[in-house]
């Protein structure tokens, strides 16, 4: 299902389809400003980032203490913990909890992680009908695409898109209009959803993080629907993966706080909730079961080398927003769950180098990412890291391989090399003449399809140098 | 070694020795006229960024070792770009884990080396140039020198004196031009429509010139400028700050040559 080793042909479709680069161009410029203006707002905000940064990698190198504070925390106020190797253990976990309360329908709240192991076709195969909540994910839902974000999973449609399938769809809630303002789309769809929070059996929710101290579990949200989801079916199952664990309620905090301003530009997301087992005597509302997966499907691998550092990741979106890379293509483009640059890091990661190569080489390495990363992450470098990876299992093309292989060889022997650009040199000034550059040169219509090729000046800096020219 | 004269090895970069010599030129112009002695080591060829951008670490190591072998015993070590003084400053400390006595020589000329226009600022305190260029330019922040070694101010303080010269920004001028080295090969539609957004950026202004400090990015934009026929000169800021603009711009016809 995975079409990331498709990157370039996906790209290409993506960059000729107008109505799409029109909603990349808003949504790049609405994020940039929007985190710009909240960063910029926070005089704390490095010392913040430091902050969260220490806590996670404390987390990471105390993984196994924090996990099992979180269990005990969690089974104590009444929760119940399962452990998940990988996204097959994690769906048929999810499926029989479902099955065991016979359960019929399964909303859901926006979840990455719900993505990752396909929950939804699973639960449907075993006769429960999922329901996404989250608007931009129901949109989606409708359209039969997954999500091109990890915060704004329908970025990628227009109002109208919008306005379409709520037609087609609706029309069995007697709601046959065609909507043209976004606030009648949103009230319409809010009077859909409400018959199906109250049907629902299970609640099924994400997690941003989890509190190692009280076993509770934290969602942010800016439309509330999370809350209905976790509040009002019987059974609510929070799937999480285990990087998400925090000591503390307040080291939670922190995240939050980071979290909002990068992701969204807000100082706080509208609904933080947490979760802490199932309904007590005297709780107003609540589910009757508590239920807590813990995924791993990877991350224990990634903690051995560099690639620890992107378990710090947030799930904001920063890097993608600000991905002069993703602006162009959008995130279907990248072929899998994560698009972006932490997708390029963490895509290979989770399904295989092989069937991804591709997104870690599609970066300029402009370092755009790593500097709005409020975690630190070095995203440049460990997409390098798999550009390495890709060097020594030997999975570049013969073409690309042996012309690095010449060039670096080229580059340890000066004089050869001193040769080698001298008359290549004269090769392109003699086929450039007066005119001052090319507009085609055999091999490298790469460069010359949509640029010309400026010609050099004249002589290398290198050999007028040695004559004893001065300017 | 004079303490009052620094020592510079110039680091002149690939792209500069093949494509616009003229920024070598600038580059030993702007550092002697502030005072240094220049030297450019005969066995440089390249920092290797193509090799370790593409995942070879190990021709990487062997040319990071002769550039380090070339350059070690200067005081400082100078390139016109941020990509190539960024690769020798941040990177080069990176890539000897095993080998703590190349580490110690990288670490060593890393600390040593610097872009062109903040060393000019930020060591050297250069805060005027004597030159003059008409008209109205814009500035394109290349992405290692902005991220990686904070150049930012430097060079449009310096432009700043240049006579007849005003600055106008372009809203973009941190983003991107596309180039990304084999990046603009392997992905040429995606580069092509980052490269459209930057010149796009760049007319947008009025300005008749824009400078950066990466021949990188220069040829990049040049190739798109003329390719969608925008009549706007592509150059390497040290050429307007040692007074050098009166050569044809780059990939501009020859036949202006004075």
């Amino acid at each position: 299902m995975a079409t990331s080793h498709t990157f370039r042909a996906n790209s290409r479709g993506a960059l000729d389809n107008a109505q799409l680069q029109r909603a990349l161009g808003n949504m790049h410029r609405d994020f940039v400003d929007s985190r710009g203006r909240a960063v910029g707002e926070m005089p704390e905000y490095d010392a913040l980032k430091a902050d969260a940064r220490a806590m996670k990698d404390h987390v990471l190198a105390n993984l196994d203490f924090y996990l099992e504070r979180f269990a005990s925390a969690c089974e104590q106020s009444g929760g119940h913990v399962h452990w998940a190797q990988d996204a097959a253990d994690a769906r048929r976990i999810i499926l029989d909890i479902c099955k065991s309360k016979g359960a019929r329908t399964v909303t859901k709240s926006k979840s990455m992680i719900g993505e990752e192991i396909a929950i939804n076709p699973y639960l449907e195969q075993g006769g429960l009908v999922p329901i996404e909540t989250d608007l931009g994910e129901y949109i989606i839902q409708l359209a039969d695409e997954p999500p091109s974000h990890i915060t704004a999973p329908a970025i990628h449609k227009s109002k109208e898109d919008v306005a379409e399938l709520f037609l087609e769809h609706h029309g069995v809630y007697g709601k046959t209009r065609r909507l043209t303002e976004i606030g009648e789309m949103c009230d319409e769809a809010r009077e859909v959803m409400r018959s199906k929070f109250i049907a629902a059996d299970v609640g099924l929710t994400g997690a941003n993080f989890i509190v190692a101290e009280t076993g509770a579990t934290a969602i942010a949200t800016n439309e509330g629907n999370g809350d209905l989801t976790q509040i009002l079916p019987k059974t609510h199952i929070v799937l999480a993966s285990i990087d998400k664990v925090v000591p503390t309620a307040e080291d939670g905090l922190t995240l939050l706080r980071l979290l909002a301003r990068t992701a969204s530009g807000l100082e706080l997301t509208t609904y933080n909730t947490f979760s802490t087992g199932p309904r007590r005597d005297g709780d107003a509302d609540g589910p009757e079961e508590f239920h807590v997966v813990l995924l791993d499907n990877g991350r224990s691998e990634m903690m051995a080398g560099p690639l620890r550092e992107m378990l710090r990741c947030i799930r904001c979106g920063a890097c993608l927003n600000h991905c002069p890379v993703y602006k162009a293509t959008g995130g279907h483009a990248y072929g899998w769950v994560y698009p972006g640059p932490m997708g390029a890091v963490l895509t290979p990661a989770l399904i295989g180098l092989e069937k991804s190569a591709p997104l870690p080489n599609a970066s300029t390495f402009c370092g755009r990412c790593e500097a709005v990363c409020p975690m630190g992450i070095p995203l440049p470098s460990l997409m390098r890291h798999w550009r390495e990876r890709e060097f020594s299992e030997h999975r570049q093309s013969m073409n690309a391989r042996n012309g690095l292989r010449a060039w670096s060889w080229l580059a340890r022997r000066p004089k050869m090399y001193r040769w080698a650009v001298r008359f290549g040199g004269r090769v392109l000034r003699h086929r450039a003449g007066r005119a001052g550059r090319l507009n085609r040169i055999p091999l490298a219509s790469g460069w010359t399809a949509a640029r010309d090729m400026p010609s050099p000046e004249g002589p290398t800096f290198m050999d007028q140098w040695k004559k004893g020219t001065r300017a | 070694m004079s303490k009052e004269t620094p020592q510079v090895g110039l680091f002149v970069t690939c792209l500069v020795d093949l494509f616009r010599p003229t920024v070598g030129f600038a580059a030993v112009k702007l550092l002697e006229d502030a005072g240094c002695n220049v030297e450019v080591p005969p066995t440089q060829t390249c920092c290797g960024q193509p090799a370790f951008n593409a995942g070879d670490r190990p021709s990487t190591v062997d040319i990071a070792k002769s550039v380090v072998t070339a350059f070690e015993s200067f005081e400082y070590v100078v390139a016109p770009s941020g990509s190539c003084a960024g690769m020798l400053k941040k990177h080069y400390p990176t890539l000897f884990e095993d080998e703590p006595v190349w580490a110690a020589r990288a670490e060593k000329l890393a600390a040593k080396c610097f872009e062109l226009v903040s060393f000019l600022s930020d060591v050297l305190k250069v805060e005027t140039v004597s030159a003059s260029h008409d008209g109205s330019v814009t500035y394109h922040d290349s992405c290692a020198g902005l991220r990686e070694l904070d150049v930012h101010d430097q060079p449009r303080q310096l432009l700043a004196s240049v006579t007849g010269l005003d600055v106008i920004e372009h809203d973009t001028a941190n983003v991107c031009c596309g180039f990304g080295g084999t990046f603009c090969v392997k992905y040429p539609e995606i580069s092509t429509r980052m490269v459209s957004d930057k010149t796009a950026a760049i007319v947008a202004t009025g300005a008749t010139t824009v400078l950066a400090g990466d021949m990188g990015c220069l040829l990049n934009i040049a190739g798109r400028m003329s390719r969608e026929g925008h009549d706007v000169s592509v150059r390497h800021v040290a050429e307007v700050l040692a007074d050098m603009s009166d050569r044809p711009a780059i990939g501009a016809p020859a036949d202006r040559r004075s």
